[in-house]
């Protein structure tokens, strides 16, 4: 009877260990909700530029390998770069919300070492991708564009997955695979681009939700 | 007593203590407390325990005008806890 009492004691004794190790070290409070919202932005996102393009260039122009600055009019591409800021902002906006929400529920800082270490972490390849792609956008090379985002923001998944839930290193690889698909498909960005930013953010914020926010 | 089991981390906000400093190089006072949820008075007499048994180090340093106390394990410290680890582990598995 006490060495039963005693094993159910060290059992405890580890899962607090466990809880305290991941809790001190990992920012635990993302929500599943805010990929789902991402998600839904993204394919809106997705499905304005669409619109856009498909109303102003003849097929064969979004065809290419080789966009002339030319072959894009300034004002669509104004267009298309307003869009995705905005798609981004209300994106980052229901993420940070709906994260917000989950560490005041958890009592875990939403500005606490974790989350520091979780966004630096993040936002390195994130930016590192962010400035590859001016650079593409500079010699004006619009279809490596949609497989570089994908590559690099899984990279930057990848890099955080350490510092959070550990589902994200699975999306990560998954926008990596899709990125490096994509840079064989040049021209189909805007779908790579809904599958990547949308559909996989929905079916991974749908599963961590589930998994982790329910209960 | 199985050997190596520590009467040290009886005390369920030591065991915290230890396993927060044990995957943190460093971590300061606030987030501790923040962390394991106590009050200012029980960490510090448990830090101060710790620290008396040389398992934990003290840091302090100036951020700015404002003085911030840092935790660090020492090697002891991380030893004694890897020791506990594999009591606990022991018990566990036998029958």
């Amino acid at each position: 009877m006490e060495k039963e009492k005693a094993q159910k004691d060290s059992i405890d004794q580890l899962n607090q260990i466990k809880a305290m190790m991941e809790e001190s070290s990992k920012f635990i409070s993302l929500s599943g909700l805010s990929g789902v919202m991402a998600g839904i932005t993204a394919l809106a996102g997705a499905a304005y530029g669409y619109f856009v393009i498909k109303s102003n260039l003849d097929d064969s122009l979004y065809d290419g390998f080789y966009f002339s600055l030319n072959s894009i009019t300034v004002s669509v591409f104004w267009q298309l770069l307003i869009a995705a800021a905005i798609t981004l902002i209300v994106a980052v906006s229901f993420g940070f919300l709906f994260t917000l929400q989950k560490a005041k529920k958890k009592g875990q800082s939403m500005w606490g070492k974790t989350s520091q270490r979780l966004l630096i972490n993040l936002m390195i390849p994130l930016i590192a991708g962010g400035v590859f792609s001016l650079a593409l956008v500079y010699h004006g090379l619009f279809g490596l564009i949609a497989p570089v985002t994908l590559i690099f923001y899984g990279l930057s998944l990848l890099n955080a997955s350490k510092y959070t839930l550990r589902d994200i290193r699975n999306l990560g690889i998954l926008e990596i695979v899709l990125g490096l698909v994509a840079s064989f498909y040049i021209g189909y960005g805007i779908l790579f681009w809904a599958i990547g930013f949308g559909i996989l953010h929905i079916i991974y914020g749908g599963l961590m939700y589930f998994k982790y926010d329910r209960a | 007593m199985i050997e190596g089991l520590q009467k040290v981390f009886e005390s369920r906000v030591r065991l915290g203590l230890m396993s927060i400093l044990m995957v943190n190089d460093q971590m300061d006072f606030n987030s501790l407390k923040e962390t394991l949820k106590v009050t200012d008075g029980n960490l510090a007499s448990h830090l101060l325990a710790l620290e008396k048994k040389d398992m934990i180090e003290v840091h302090k340093e100036f951020v700015g005008r404002k003085p911030k106390t840092s935790y660090s394990a020492t090697k002891l410290g991380k030893q004694l806890f890897k020791n506990h680890l594999t009591a606990l582990e022991k018990l566990i598995n036998s029958n």
